[in-house]
């Protein structure tokens, strides 16, 4: 079978601006070549930096800012598209190559109707009339799965929510019947729940139409429901590429290996949960504009243990954390801490009280003074609850780096000199400088690449074992609960839906939304979506 | 029953759902009327405390407080500051703002002519600074952080900074008197021709250019650059829309807004800002009618032009709010 996009030696280059120093040219991506045939889907997987976004666009002969194609051919159907002028790759783009972006919802214009955008491709490069585009947009909206398809095309982007927003760019993709069509990372800003109805909804349309797909992902188990061939990517090098079969189950590469084996982090569960550090009882809550968020949530974390807090965006679950710190007071029910009630506004709480409830939050970045050096953003808490300055601080902000296995060569650096793990163990630090006896941790890992997270979760879970420090864990990742909860809560809509030990919470029998919820989580295993999907048709038509 | 505010809040609410635009200009026009209204009690709290009073000020030397007393009485300052005021404001909604303590002539009548002679001046300097500007920030885009981009940004920036009448100033002294190819002063009589006319107002209408171009331009060339960085560009060029066609149909109508929003302001500020730059060119326009009248603390005067040019600033100020509000899609086609 002829090849139709061909990738050989692509060798791709940027300007950074390193401050304080003139511009220069770097390499990112460093000769990745790779063959697509017809109606066939490729899987570039790796971390972010690992360059996928940048290859899967040079598919469409761009580069995102300053980002140059250097060097190597891109064939499509035997034609190198590097050379080709403004006017010949434009013929290209929309016409023969489509792109789905990560946020369907910045990559709509906000000023027309879905529809309008989803032709305008189609229409502009003259593929068809106005009607006939019109009637396959409508045609597609349908086979993805749209809500009331025939007018669906007539509503503006901020009327739809996210996931039909990035089925609606699908639909844009294919309305053209291109040959290829990029997608990157197509389901990473979605809820799980919603995440399987556009995985499944995306390949269903690909099945149809037979068009081809390079599809990027951070994701291993996404990638194995959708792919054909897989390419694994490191700093802009392929590390493996093959068979979707053989580098799932057969891995050959180190590093590959550990992206098929991540979250094997394993914490037995603790037996006795009895010993509550944190009760938090009836709690009801509404922001300023009258909209209730939480309504009557009841639980404990255990003294020493962790309770992982799980549930889509909007579920409630952070702003259950601004309760239990009184950064938002509840008009209704009681925390409890120890043996003592809380105040239920932090402005009313001893300093005390406040130093043993500590946060990390999700964004290490916006969470820390990029003014301030390491050691001054560790040793203020030292400072704030404890009184130490001078030479004491430091020895304990050094003693504390070390604890978080970065060491005294960072202490005079700034946030924006490390990466996005070390920032996020430098937030841990900081949470611990204080010796609190909760930590709220919001998201902590879901900004961070697999392997980096896991280190952070051994961190953590370290960490607890050495100081008998309870966690209260929010996360939208079933698979993060596996392995470090103790005790689960599932909320929904503001809403506790199952609350108990893990091993109960997570073995049959299931409350309906967290057996949905379990369900939707990709597995690292070939032929799960079919079956999740088999399993719901079977279950519909049960009902 | 219900209490009526809570009525009227539910009523708001309920229209918020189905009409929000049409809430939302209401709001807007209602609240311009609210500022207006408060901005008059302002203004004639303020003349009320300047010092000195009009009686002393006519009166000069030969003021003996036998004298004083009885202007006062004839113009009716020995009654309360609440009664004036009501009596003012009465007026004023019914388009009468008085008599001039100076002249006795009815302000209204005077207002009106320079006032149009004030809007003469600022629509010349609009008609010509407006698309100045938009063309100089779509240049400056186009060649952005190059020399062209480089040379507009300080340039503009330089007519900013310097005070409007020192740039009348020496525009007086190259275009005036050395070189002599300009009119100066820049008074202007009913008998004058258009074209007489035309080159009276060329110097103040430059100084006025010079001053409100570099707001403009820099909001036009930020508001530009912004739509052009965003995803929903980058999807037009990865669609294969030629730059122009994206340019037109994707980003025209999402920098529209902004750019409404500082020309505007900027129009307000060539009605309002012309105070000093009338007086440096002594062109008989609102600006200089208010301070002279100042000078010689005639409060009908000084009021009824606090308030003209209050009302426009709100009134320009509000167009502005209505454009961005019809601009918003969300608003338009709520969900």
């Amino acid at each position: 079978m002829s090849d139709l996009l061909s990738v050989r030696d692509l060798r791709i280059g940027a300007t950074i601006f390193p401050p304080g120093e003139a511009p220069m040219d770097i390499e990112i991506v460093h000769g990745v070549s790779f063959d697509l045939q017809k109606g066939k889907v490729l899987g570039l997987i790796g971390e972010s930096g690992a360059g996928k976004s940048t290859i899967g666009l040079a598919a469409l002969a761009y580069g995102r800012g300053g980002v140059r194609i250097t060097g190597g051919e891109v064939l499509l159907d035997g034609q190198d598209i590097l050379p080709l002028d403004k006017k010949g790759i434009r013929k290209i783009r929309g016409a023969r190559v489509c792109y789905v972006a990560q946020s369907a919802a910045a990559s709509f214009n906000p000023a027309h109707k879905l529809g309008d955008q989803v032709i305008e491709a189609t229409v502009e490069h003259g593929l068809m009339s106005r009607d006939e585009a019109r009637k396959r947009a409508d045609y597609l909206f349908e086979i993805l799965g749209l809500p009331d398809p025939k007018n669906f095309g007539n509503r503006f982007p901020h009327q739809v929510s996210g996931g039909q927003l990035q089925r609606a760019m699908t639909a844009m993709a294919l309305c053209s019947k291109p040959e290829l069509i990029v997608f990157d990372e197509p389901t990473t800003a979605l809820d799980v729940t919603t995440q399987i109805d556009v995985l499944a909804a995306i390949k269903n349309a690909i099945e149809m139409t037979g068009t081809a797909a390079l599809y990027i992902t951070h994701d291993l188990a996404v990638v194995a429901q959708i792919s054909d061939d897989i390419m694994v990517l490191r700093n802009g090098e392929t590390v493996e590429y093959g068979p979707v079969q053989q580098i799932i189950e057969n891995p050959r590469q180190e590093y590959t290996k550990a992206l098929v084996n991540v979250r094997q982090t394993k914490q037995t569960e603790a037996r006795d949960q009895s010993d509550a550090l944190l009760k938090v009882e009836n709690i009801s809550a509404a922001y300023g504009n009258g909209v209730q968020v939480l309504h009557d949530v009841s639980l404990h974390v255990p003294r020493g243990q962790t309770l992982a807090v799980v549930g889509e965006s909007g579920s409630g679950k952070s702003t259950l954390a601004r309760v239990i710190t009184g950064l938002l007071p509840p008009f209704q029910g009681s925390v409890t801490f120890g043996d003592e009630e809380l105040s239920n506004a932090q402005k009313d709480r001893s300093r005390d009280h406040l130093r043993r409830i500590q946060l990390i939050y999700q964004m290490a970045d916006t969470a820390m003074n990029p003014r301030q050096t390491v050691g001054q953003i560790i040793g203020r808490p030292l400072q704030f609850y404890f009184g130490k300055r001078g030479a004491e601080r430091k020895k304990e902000v050094i003693k504390l780096l070390d604890e978080i296995e970065m060491g005294e060569a960072f202490y005079d650096r700034y946030p924006a000199e490390l990466s996005g793990g070390q920032k996020q163990r430098v937030a841990i630090a900081r949470a611990l400088a204080a010796q609190p006896e909760l930590i709220l941790c919001d998201e902590p890992t879901s900004a961070l690449d697999p392997l980096v997270a896991e280190g952070i979760l051994d961190l953590l879970l370290r960490l607890q074992k050495e100081r008998q420090v309870s966690y209260l864990f929010i996360t939208h990742d079933i698979a993060i609960v596996r392995a470090i909860a103790d005790s689960v809560a599932v909320m929904l809509q503001g809403k506790l839906v199952d609350f108990g030990p893990r091993s109960e919470v997570l073995n049959p029998p299931f409350d309906d939304y967290t057996d949905l919820l379990l369900k939707s989580v990709p597995e690292m295993e070939l032929g799960w979506l079919e079956k999740v999907l088999a399993t719901r048709k079977m279950e519909s038509a049960g009902h | 029953m219900a209490n009526p505010l809570a009525r009227v809040r539910a009523t708001r609410h309920r229209l918020k759902e189905t009409h929000p635009l049409s809430v939302l200009i209401a709001e807007r026009l209602g609240l311009s009327l609210l500022l207006l209204w408060a901005v008059s009690i302002l203004i004639f709290a303020g003349v009320e405390a300047l010092p000195g009073d009009f009686a002393e000020t006519y009166l000069g030397q030969s003021a003996t407080p036998q004298a004083i007393a009885n202007i006062r009485a004839d113009l009716g300052l020995d009654r309360p500051i609440t009664t004036r005021y009501f009596e003012w404001l009465g007026g004023v909604v019914q388009g009468d703002f008085g008599n001039s303590w100076a002249s006795g002539a009815p302000v209204t009548e005077q207002i009106t002519k320079r006032l149009g002679n004030s809007l003469f001046l600022a629509f010349f300097a609009a008609a010509i600074s407006v698309p100045l500007a938009v063309g100089l920030g779509m240049v400056a885009v186009h060649y952005r952080n190059r020399i062209p981009d480089r040379v507009i940004n300080v340039l503009s920036l330089a007519a900013i900074s310097l005070p409007e009448f020192f740039i009348g100033y020496i525009l007086i002294v190259f275009f005036a008197v050395q070189m002599g190819v300009a009119t100066f002063p820049s008074t202007v009589y009913d008998n004058m021709s258009w074209s007489e006319r035309l080159a009276a107002i060329a110097l103040p209408t430059a100084t006025l250019v010079m001053v409100v171009l570099a707001h403009m331009m820099r909001m036009t060339r930020a508001a530009i650059i912004s739509v052009m960085s965003s995803a929903y560009m980058e999807t037009a060029e990865l669609k294969g829309l030629g730059a122009f066609k994206a340019i037109v149909k994707h980003a025209a109508p999402n920098a529209i807004a902004p750019i409404v929003n500082v020309v505007a302001l900027n129009l307000a500020y060539l009605v309002v800002g012309v105070v000093v730059v009338e007086v440096v060119f002594v062109y008989p326009g609102m600006g200089q009618y208010m301070v002279d009248a100042v000078t010689v603390r005639d409060m009908p005067v000084v009021q009824a032009c606090g308030l003209i040019f209050a009302a426009v600033y709100i009134l320009l100020n509000m167009v502005a709010d209505i454009v961005a509000i019809v601009a918003n899609p969300r608003l338009r086609h709520p969900r």
